[in-house]
């Protein structure tokens, strides 16, 4: 930074105005909120405070700037995908490029803003959750940077799913504590840093990696990751003199989305489509669909649409994708829903593998096995649309991290099939899962299914 | 607040007015299984238990620590549901104790609100406490919780500014949950001084709800020591700890009894 006075571009996301919601204390219209333990009260109301404080500083709104630009790659690009959306219809699909920010996703947005705000409130420790490891790795990404000691909480399950970014996270500094209780994923990862933040909130800050959890977490986060939105809607009207007729994000806790979608909000004729993870499909239990086959309650400190027995226990989610395999959803995508103003599909693991295989077939781009979801999304509503239709895909992290996860599910591993690129031969060597072949990719197959 | 008569406050009082506190004991349905547990409680009652506390298990508990989230996991496997807590709470009404549930917020959202509070009353149950639901999110079970003239009972913890003090306070009817030490449950080597000023603070916000203190009890000793400033001392991990080495009702019973002499201590 410079010796003179900041000046943040007047054209700042966190200066734009916010969508009418949440409410003074954090509510969505009937979702979001405070159900936490009294002692994280005066935590949570220090963190408003401050970050209120926070988003309208020239000071700290220059250094965000400067870091989104020079250390993230921000903006990051529009890509027009024809080959790829030849199998949608014939509509045209444009790729928001959060996978090629640092660290590979769009987790890095939401962490610096909450790092950054860990300095200002003068605390030395951070401590986060992660379900696929993309927000610790952030995490830790943002902690090495600042000078911060950082401690990710990782269910056991997924620290075997996901043991590349373990790795990564350890080479950056972050302790990484593996959460052996309940079903050892990202739900419980977040029980413990809730555990650990009670007992030591005087040192440590907690930076929550999606739009969910309690006031002020849903609203803070979106802010942070709405610059997706707001540069895509920029860049489309630029490119394209008009809006895209639909924006796709996948959703887990959705921050990927919320962050693409808050541009369009106000944009009635834009459709915002989240597509949620649909596992084994909704109607088999098997899956990670909150909106779509939950229904509302109280997790993780906020009310929203959770995958829930009768007893109002969680039940355990499932999806090949360890960043959606989360039961509950943020609260503003349930009052989203509740409005109307978007709506949310399931998307199966084959149809996103199918989607995921096509990218990479087509446009010689990986795409996160999450954002899979959404590019199966695009496959359905191209078709949908027709031909003069044009979408927008939250292209939200890349697919290194499931390179063994896809070898796995196609069936590439060494000892199998051989590895040449040819359909037939990856089909061969497909590991009798239910999906459908890869090699179909090239017809007009990809919909399989009454996911719509 | 309502001016209903207060089953805990009623006994609590009445313990104070022995010259001692009353001894809270904390037990979750459906650890080992549902007649197990319900056997615990009751011996924790014969062993001198003013006052149960009657867990709903959660498949989520964020403010609990390692000891009762162990034995809670057994009882979500098992399907203990609301229908097992409510024949928990007759029973511990039955054997001379008020029953009071424990529960995380959304098994009681998704049993009903309403509901909740209409079974609750009809099964003998006092109120109840609920560790992550704060007053301002409470308008619901506030008002069914007075229509059903019950208790509830919200927490206060050493980071409450004064204002959410008095606005908790105001809040609650049967006791006030004092959280002794920033952070979830479990035993502790000592409970320490920040128990006594969070006690000290939330009586000067000008309230006669008794105060009572939880989070780190574990044994006679301790609870004399939080006895001497408290109105009541909530013992909870060190119950299932009982259960969890296998000493079954008797260990609780023998818990019970130190505890009992604990609160007695002058």
């Amino acid at each position: 930074m410079t010796t003179t006075a900041p000046v943040p571009p007047p054209d700042a996301s966190l200066l734009r105005p916010r969508p009418e919601w949440p409410d003074a204390t954090g509510h969505f219209g009937r979702f979001g909120g405070r159900f936490v333990p009294e002692a994280l009260i005066a935590a949570l109301d220090d963190l408003t405070e401050a970050y209120e404080a926070m988003r309208v500083d020239p000071v700290f709104l220059a250094e965000f700037e400067r870091l989104h630009r020079d250390y993230t790659g921000r903006p990051s690009p529009i890509t027009e995908v024809p080959r790829f959306a030849e199998h949608c219809g014939g509509a045209r699909v444009l790729l928001k490029r959060e996978d090629l920010n640092h660290t590979g996703s769009h987790k890095i947005n939401n962490v610096l803003g909450q790092a950054l705000l860990t300095q200002r409130i003068g605390k030395k420790r951070v401590i986060a959750e992660t379900g696929a490891g993309q927000h610790g790795v952030a995490t830790a990404t943002a902690a090495a940077l600042l000078g911060l000691e950082c401690v990710v909480y990782m269910g056991e399950e997924d620290t075997r799913r996901q043991a590349l970014n373990v790795a990564r996270m350890r080479l950056l500094g972050a302790e990484v504590i593996p959460v052996t209780t309940g079903s050892r994923t990202l739900k419980d990862a977040i029980n413990e840093a809730f555990r650990d933040w009670v007992t030591n909130v005087d040192t440590t800050n907690y930076v929550f990696g999606t739009v969910a959890g309690p006031h002020p977490f849903p609203a803070m986060v979106r802010d942070f990751q709405r610059v997706i939105g707001d540069e895509a809607r920029a860049q489309v009207l630029d490119r394209e003199g008009r809006l895209p007729d639909a924006v796709l994000a996948c959703v887990g806790g959705g921050s990927n989305a919320i962050g693409i979608f808050t541009a369009f909000v106000p944009d009635a004729d834009v459709r915002l489509v989240g597509l949620e993870a649909g596992g084994d499909g909704v109607e088999t239990g098997r899956h990670a669909s909150s909106i779509t086959g939950g229904e509302p309650g109280v997790l993780h400190g906020a009310r929203s649409y959770l995958l829930q027995d009768e007893h109002g226990q969680t039940v355990e989610s499932h999806s090949i994708s360890a960043g959606l395999d989360y039961p509950g959803v943020g609260p503003e995508h349930s009052h989203l829903h509740d409005l109307g103003r978007a709506e949310y599909r399931p998307i199966t693991d084959s149809q996103a593998m199918e989607a995921f295989a096509l990218l990479c077939r087509t446009e010689g781009i990986i795409p996160a096995i999450e954002s899979a979801h959404a590019l199966a999304g695009a496959v359905q509503l191209g078709r949908e649309l027709g031909p003069d239709a044009l979408l927008l895909v939250n292209l939200s992290g890349r697919g290194d991290k499931d390179v063994e996860t896809a070898s796995a599910w196609f069936g590439l591993g060494a000892s199998t099939a051989p590895t040449d690129g040819d359909d037939r031969a990856v089909e061969a060597g497909r590991g009798g899962d239910p999906g459908a072949p890869l090699g179909d990719a090239d017809t007009t197959t990809v919909q399989d299914g009454d996911a719509l | 607040m309502t001016a209903s008569p207060s089953r805990l406050a009623d006994r609590i009082g009445a313990a104070r007015a022995e010259g001692r506190s009353a001894l809270i004991a904390y037990l979750p349905a459906g650890y080992p299984d549902v007649p197990s547990s319900i056997e615990a409680m009751v011996a924790a009652v014969e062993g001198g238990a003013d006052v149960v506390e009657i867990g709903v298990p959660y498949s989520d508990p964020g403010m609990d620590g390692p000891t009762i989230q162990e034995a809670v996991e057994v009882a979500v496997r098992a399907g203990t549901g609301m229908a097992d807590v409510l024949a928990a709470v007759s029973a511990v009404a039955q054997a001379g104790a008020v029953p009071v549930v424990m529960s995380y917020w959304n098994p009681v959202e998704r049993y009903g609100v309403d509901r909740f509070a209409t079974d609750l009353a009809a099964a003998g149950g006092a109120g109840a406490i609920t560790p992550d639901l704060i007053p301002d999110e409470a308008a619901e079970w506030i008002a069914a919780s007075d229509a059903a003239g019950l208790d509830r009972v919200f927490l206060v913890a050493p980071s409450s500014t004064d204002a959410r003090l008095a606005a908790t306070v105001g809040a609650c009817r049967g006791f006030v949950y004092a959280a002794s030490t920033m952070g979830v449950t479990g035993t502790r080597t000592t409970v320490g001084d920040t128990a006594q000023v969070l006690v000290d603070r939330t009586r000067e916000v000008g309230s006669d709800v008794p105060v009572c203190v939880g989070l780190g009890v574990s044994n006679g000793d301790q609870a004399a020591e939080v006895a001497a400033f408290a109105d009541g001392v909530i013992v909870g991990s060190a119950y299932v700890r009982q259960l969890l080495d296998g000493h079954g009702a008797d260990g609780v019973r023998r818990l019970s009894q130190d505890l009992a002499a604990g609160v007695r201590r002058r």
